[in-house]
Formats: C-alpha cells, sequence, structure tokens
C-alpha cells in the first residue's frame, strides 16, 4: 500500500513541481520569440507562408480550418486506398471501409484518436507511420496552437491579433514535439518497445503451437501519442500492449507525458497575460479536480468486485501481488499505476488505456466518464485551458449577476456578445453527448453493438459519445462501434466536439475580448486570482457541468453502483 | 499597428496544403525512419521485438508476449480473451496479431459465470482445498489478452504440480521463481511479477 502511494506520489509531483515551471517557461519564449530560427525560415519560405501576417481571430481559424480540411482528405484517401500504397508486409486487407475511414480521419486529425477498428488487423505500416503518426503531430500542435492563440487574443489590448497560426504550428512541431518524441521514442525501445519494418514475427512455442506476433514501427508512434495527448494506439489493446508499454518506467512516461503540456500552460497563460497569479489559480482548479477523481478511482479499483468474495478468489493486496479488481488490468501496472493512467489519460483527453475502461468498477468507469464531462480537468493540448477560460467567464458573469458588479476578467469587460458565446461552447458539449445517446437508443439495431446488458451497456454507449464529443478517444471498447451508424454519427460528434465546443466560440471571444481596452480596476472589480474565486469556478464547474450530466450519469455507472452492491448480476 | 484581415481565402489554401505535406513527410516518414536506424543500431534485440531465440535458431516467441501453456510440467499464464484473427467469437488464447479482452463489465453474468469456471479448474489442477483462496489474476483476463506476466502468489500456487510432473523437488521449483521473479522498476515502479515464459524456458533448460 506504502508503495502503491509513492509511486503516485512521485509521478504526480514530477510533473506539479518539476516540470511546469520549466515547461511554462519554454512554452512562453517559443510562443513570444521574435526570431525565427534558421530552419524555421527556410521552411517558411519554401512552403510559402507568411510567417509574418498577424491573424484575426477570424482568419487563425480559417487557417485551423483549411489546414484540417487538407490532412483529413489526404488521410481519407490514404485508407481508401491502403492496398495500392506500400508498407502493408503483413497483408492486411481488405481497406478500410468509406464510413470507418470517415471516422478515423476525422478522428486523428481532430487529435481525439477514436478508433473502432484493431490497429494491427486493419492498418498498414504505411497508414500507422507516415499518416497516423503525422498526424499526431500536426493535431497536437494545432490543439496547443489554439490554446496560445486565445492567450494571446486576452493579453492584447485594443487589437484583433491572435498571432500566426502556420507559425505557431511550425514551432510547436520543431521547438517541442519532434525533439521530445525522438528521445522519448529511443527510451521507449530501450524499454522494449518494437520499431521495425519487418512484417510479423513468427513462432514456434514451447509446447509446439504457432503464434503470430504483431509488431512495426511502434515507439515513434507511442512517444507522440502520449505527448501529443492523442492516444489513438498502434494496437487493438492500446497502452495495455505490452508492446505498446512494456514496463512499469514506460508507463510512468507515458502518464507524464500526457501532462507534460497542459498543466505548464497555466504558467504560460499567466506570463503571457501579465496575470501570474490567475495562471497559478487555474492551475490549482485542475490540480484539485485531478487528485479528486483519482482518490475516487484509486479506491474503487483496489476493493475489487464484491461479487468475487463469495467465489474464493483473493483481491487482497500483498507483496505477492497487487490485488484488486484485476478483470482487464496486467500484472505488471497493478492497481496503483493503472489508477493513474485512468485518471491521466481522461484528464488530459489523450484516450490511451493501459487498462480495460469497461471493465473497471462502477465507481472507476464513473469518474473516467466524470473527467470527460467536465473537459477541465486539464484537458487536451490547448482545449483543456479554453474551456477552463469559457467556465471563468461563466463563473464571473453568474457571480456578476449575483452580487451586482460587472463581470470583468483580466480587465476585459464581459458583455453580452461574449456571454452569448461562452454560452454556445458550453451548451454543445452536452448537447451532442446527450442527443446522441438518446438516438442510438432509439435507432434500430444500434443497441445490437453493445457487449454489456443492463445499466453497463447503457454507459458504453454514454461513454462512446462522451468520448467522441470530448475527443478523448478512450472507450468502453466491448461496444463494437464500426458500423455506418456509430462510425457516421460519432464523426459527426468528434468534428462538432472540436470545433463548437469550444474551440472556435472561444477564438471568437478571445478575438473579441482583444479588440476590447483594458478598464482600470475599481472597488466594484471582482478579483478572479484568490483562492476565493477558484473555489467559486469549482463550484461552476460542478454545478453546471455536473448537473447537466446527472441523470445520465444516475442511470449508468450510479445505477450500476447499487446493482452491484445488491448483488446482482445480469 | 496594422492588421491583415482581408487576405482572401486563397492566400490560405497554399500554406494549408504545403504545411501538411512537408509534416507527413518529416513527422511520418524521416523521424519514424531515424528513430528506426537509430534503435537497430543500439538496441537491435528491443527494436525487433525481444524475440527469444531457441537452440535450432527458430523463434520461440517474444519474452514480452504472453503464450498459452496446458501442459501439467509449465507454469500456466493467466486467462486470455483474445479470439481468432478476424473474428470476435472464437476463442485463441494468446493470439499476438490480435490482441483482446474480455470488456466485462463488473457485473455481467458471462464475467462471474466465467471467474467461476476458472477458479474450479484452477483448484482441480493444482490439488488446492476448496478454502485456499485463488489469486485473482489467475482467473481474470489480462487487457492485452497477452500479458507475459503472473503475479508470485500465482506462481507459488502453482509450483507443487510443476515440481510434480517434473519429478523435480518443491524447492528446486521455488528457487527458479524467485530466479525468475522481476522486483519493482528501480525498487518502486510498478508491481513484482514472474515472467512465465522465461520461468518454463529456465524449467526446460535445467532438464536437459
Amino acid at each position: 500500500m506504502f508503495l502503491n502511494i509513492l509511486q503516485i506520489a512521485i509521478i504526480i509531483l514530477i510533473i506539479g513541481f518539476g516540470l511546469v515551471i520549466p515547461i511554462g517557461k519554454y512554452l512562453v519564449k517559443i510562443f513570444t520569440d521574435e526570431k525565427d530560427t534558421v530552419f524555421e525560415r527556410i521552411t517558411y519560405n519554401v512552403l510559402r507562408v507568411d510567417s509574418t501576417e498577424q491573424m484575426t481571430w477570424q482568419r487563425y481559424s480559417q487557417a485551423i480550418l483549411f489546414s484540417n480540411l487538407f490532412l483529413v482528405l489526404v488521410f481519407y484517401a490514404a485508407l481508401r486506398l491502403q492496398l495500392s500504397l506500400p508498407l502493408n508486409p503483413d497483408h492486411l486487407s481488405p481497406a478500410p471501409s468509406p464510413d470507418l475511414s470517415f471516422n478515423a480521419a476525422i478522428s486523428f486529425v481532430t487529435n481525439t484518436d477514436w478508433q473502432s477498428y484493431g490497429g494491427e488487423t486493419t492498418l498498414s505500416y504505411f497508414n500507422q507511420m507516415i499518416m497516423i503518426t503525422s498526424l499526431m503531430f500536426t493535431s497536437a500542435a494545432t490543439g496547443l496552437a489554439g490554446g496560445v492563440a486565445v492567450i494571446r487574443g486576452l493579453s492584447q489590448n485594443g487589437v484583433n491579433n491572435l498571432g500566426n497560426f502556420w507559425v505557431d504550428l511550425t514551432r510547436g512541431i520543431y521547438r517541442i514535439f519532434l525533439p521530445l518524441s525522438l528521445v522519448l521514442a529511443l527510451v521507449y525501445v530501450w524499454q522494449g518497445m518494437p520499431q521495425t519494418l519487418d512484417p510479423a514475427a513468427v513462432a514456434t512455442t514451447l509446447e509446439g503451437a504457432t503464434q503470430t506476433i504483431a509488431r512495426g514501427p511502434v515507439a515513434s508512434l507511442e512517444s507522440i501519442k502520449q505527448i501529443g495527448t492523442n492516444g489513438g494506439g498502434f494496437f487493438n489493446q492500446n497502452s495495455a500492449h505490452p508492446f505498446e508499454n512494456p514496463t512499469a518506467l514506460t508507463n510512468a512516461l507515458e502518464i507524464i507525458s500526457m501532462l507534460l503540456i497542459v498543466p505548464a500552460l497555466t504558467y504560460t497563460f499567466g506570463k503571457i497575460t501579465k496575470a501570474p497569479r490567475q495562471g497559478w489559480v487555474f492551475f490549482g482548479v485542475f490540480a484539485a479536480l485531478f487528485i479528486g477523481f483519482l482518490v475516487i478511482i484509486l479506491p474503487a479499483e483496489q476493493i475489487g468486485n464484491p461479487l468475487f468474495t463469495s467465489l474464493g478468489i483473493d483481491q487482497s493486496i500483498t507483496s505477492e501481488q497487487s490485488g484488486g479488481n484485476f478483470e482487464g488490468k496486467e500484472v505488471r501496472f497493478g492497481i496503483a499505476q493503472t489508477s493513474l493512467f485512468v485518471t491521466a489519460t481522461t484528464a488530459a483527453t489523450t484516450g490511451s488505456v493501459d487498462a480495460m475502461h469497461d471493465s473497471l468498477t462502477p465507481m472507476g468507469g464513473f469518474a473516467a466518464l466524470s473527467e470527460m464531462l467536465l473537459n477541465v480537468v486539464f484537458g487536451g493540448k490547448g482545449v483543456g485551458l479554453i474551456t477552463l477560460i469559457m467556465y471563468a467567464a461563466v463563473t464571473v458573469f453568474l457571480v456578476g449577476l449575483m452580487v451586482g458588479r460587472t463581470p470583468e476578467f483580466l480587465n476585459k469587460k464581459i458583455e453580452a456578445k461574449e456571454v452569448k458565446l461562452v454560452s454556445l461552447a458550453l451548451l454543445a458539449h452536452p448537447f451532442l453527448i446527450l442527443i446522441g445517446t438518446g438516438l442510438a437508443l432509439i435507432w434500430p439495431k444500434a443497441l445490437d453493438s453493445l457487449n454489456n446488458p443492463d445499466a453497463h451497456g447503457f454507459s458504453e454507449l454514454f461513454y462512446a459519445f462522451t468520448s467522441a464529443t470530448a475527443n478523448n478517444g478512450s472507450a468502453f471498447a466491448g461496444i463494437n462501434a464500426n458500423t455506418v451508424f456509430y462510425n457516421s454519427i460519432l464523426g459527426i460528434a468528434i468534428i462538432y466536439g472540436r470545433f463548437m465546443a469550444p474551440l472556435l466560440p472561444m477564438l471568437a471571444v478571445a478575438g473579441s475580448l482583444a479588440i476590447k481596452s483594458r478598464v482600470p480596476k475599481t472597488t466594484g472589480t471582482m478579483s478572479t486570482n484568490t483562492v476565493f474565486f477558484s473555489v467559486l469556478l469549482l463550484a461552476a464547474i460542478l454545478i453546471v457541468g455536473g448537473l447537466t450530466f446527472f441523470p445520465a450519469l444516475a442511470l449508468g455507472p450510479i445505477a450500476e453502483q447499487f446493482e452491484l452492491a445488491a448483488g446482482k448480476t445480469f | 499597428m496594422t492588421v491583415q484581415s482581408r487576405s482572401s481565402l486563397i492566400s490560405l489554401i497554399v500554406p494549408a496544403i504545403t504545411t501538411a505535406i512537408w509534416f507527413i513527410i518529416l513527422c511520418g516518414l524521416i523521424y519514424p525512419l531515424v528513430v528506426t536506424v537509430v534503435a537497430n543500431v543500439i538496441f537491435p534485440y528491443q527494436a525487433h521485438g525481444s524475440l527469444i531465440v531457441g537452440s535450432n535458431n527458430k523463434v520461440i516467441g517474444s519474452e514480452l508476449i504472453g503464450q498459452n501453456f496446458v501442459a501439467p510440467k509449465y507454469f500456466h499464464p493467466r486467462p486470455s480473451a483474445t479470439t481468432k484473427t478476424g473474428t470476435t467469437d472464437k476463442a485463441d488464447p494468446y493470439n499476438a496479431a490480435q490482441s483482446g479482452a474480455s470488456n466485462y463489465g463488473p457485473t455481467n453474468k458471462k464475467l462471474i459465470d466465467g471467474v467461476k469456471a476458472a477458479v474450479d479448474a484452477y483448484r482441480k489442477e493444482n490439488g488446492l482445498a476448496a478454502n485456499v483462496l485463488v489469486p485473482v489474476d489467475a482467473v481474470t483476463a489480462s487487457a492485452s489478452g497477452l500479458d507475459p506476466d503472473i503475479t508470485i502468489a500465482n506462481a507459488n500456487l502453482q509450483a507443487s504440480r510443476v515440481a510434480k510432473a517434473r519429478n523435480l523437488s518443491l524447492s528446486d521449483v521455488q528457487n527458479l521463481i524467485a530466479q525468475n521473479t522481476q522486483g519493482r522498476q528501480f525498487g518502486f515502479l510498478g508491481e513484482p511479477r514472474v515472467n512465465v515464459l522465461k520461468l518454463n524456458l529456465a524449467l526446460d533448460r535445467g532438464k536437459s
């Protein structure tokens, strides 16, 4: 038990205290640097990018949309043409269907990485390496650029200038994602991850059976998969597969990678907007939510499945076993490393899994779901911070109404236009999750895809729509989502979740606030950089987010918890 | 300060295309190939999948990927929910070409019934009394379906069966378990574990 707490504490302390300030400072430098490196200058010249252009929020958004649209088209084509393209040594066929290709193309371009296929049985090395690996870079850098653009907008005083998308994209890849991924990939290979273009290995086991062992260029995908909070696995079982996560060290590094940039972005935010305390308030709110959910998941998984007790199974923690709810978990990670991974992957919207979320205890599943429903427990690259800023605007507006103070944030007046945009972003998220889940419940044959009956089956469905809309990508993976219905509707949920909740509305808010001049602080101004405001913000998140989804949660994991306690099976 | 905002949309299309193509080449081709070349030079064993090669130069398996064992003289791995490649209902444990899990929720009757059957089978095969508790990893399917490890508790309970099948003393087998137990990484990360394939290889080697 002691070692369980210790290893979790060490990893969290490395992230929270070791990395936030250095990475945060580095991000400030990258995104405020006036000078391009030589390599960047050459890139802009060759690619015919005007790196001096300063973009309004409209233009910045258009640049993101055009860039993503083109990437979707290219990836869709590469998937459909898989059989005509090289690097398919295992001769995987047929090529992904049109609906699957539509879903996958959108999913990877938007950093969601929802997968309704199994990697090692579906995709050629061409698609795994050239397409998916590169999309993991561009999607992560796009999200980060969006976050930085919003921060810039908030820091402007009367100018609609969010920066230059092409420059932000290029710098993110050149100065963070590529060098970090290169180093980590080699560490991963050292620990046992394969990195080869050879086809699957064929072994003759000790008992004389033939075992085909799928492998490939795994490490180079895995490092950016985690750093970029992408989460799409090379293999069907993602980071639970021993080739995608061979040791406890790789598991710890994968957790740290997911939480490398987003927490640090709060520091970057504080620096660039010249409101460092505001940055720490945001960090504190993120961290409080994270620890809160971890404290739900860890004990729930450690206690295990009460239905196993009467079967004569030992689920206790001893020096010889980690015990706990062990269906769908791996021995090398045990309960502590698994619980931390579950908390981190649903927080950072990575969506990679080192255990099967479908087999989590009801409360473990509840916490994983809730993190994605709130979407502000650190959140994905850039988008998490944007969502928190959105909640901050909601909070100043609500509190402003209650006590009759002018809603202001960072010395800017929050007026009708901003509140409307914020409401749009706020409502977009639950709208698609709840409508989508409801639609699937009544759609002919849609429920045939479920792997579990009763309340848990509902959770499978609810989780799928939550994960897609929150751009997370993890799953209660028993659900068979590779049908025309799910591929199409979840694909739409992903696009909508990426751009409407909250990226485009919040870029608009940032643009709108950028044009406004700062107002001087008066006695009527409510401070937003205090502990008191942190509590208000937390309350707003839990009340607004929580109440929206409580009925659905009650039908899923909460009902299941009562069923489990009553000893019922289905 | 002037801000250009009126430039036409066309001026965004060229960089959208050129940046996409460049980053696909750089991050999808150059970067993975650099990693492949360097990895194959400094870590050739791991880069190819940590394959264990037998005396006849044939690949026996990967030390990271579990394989199925049913004979009493071998230690048995955890249950695996993988299925035959291309199917989802034909059981094929430890199919390393298609990883998979049960994905059963904790109240699913199929999970409880399966685990119950596994407990009975485990007790019978290892000659355990009805009051001996069975370690949870021995009766639950792993997340990958390819878990190469079992817990020490699980290995210890299988030791006497293996010893009997091989005419070895119990302490010899227990020594082998101890030798093939990996502790927590750096003393604190992860869990102690026993690699089933390596342990069984050690048993076979001791025999010859």
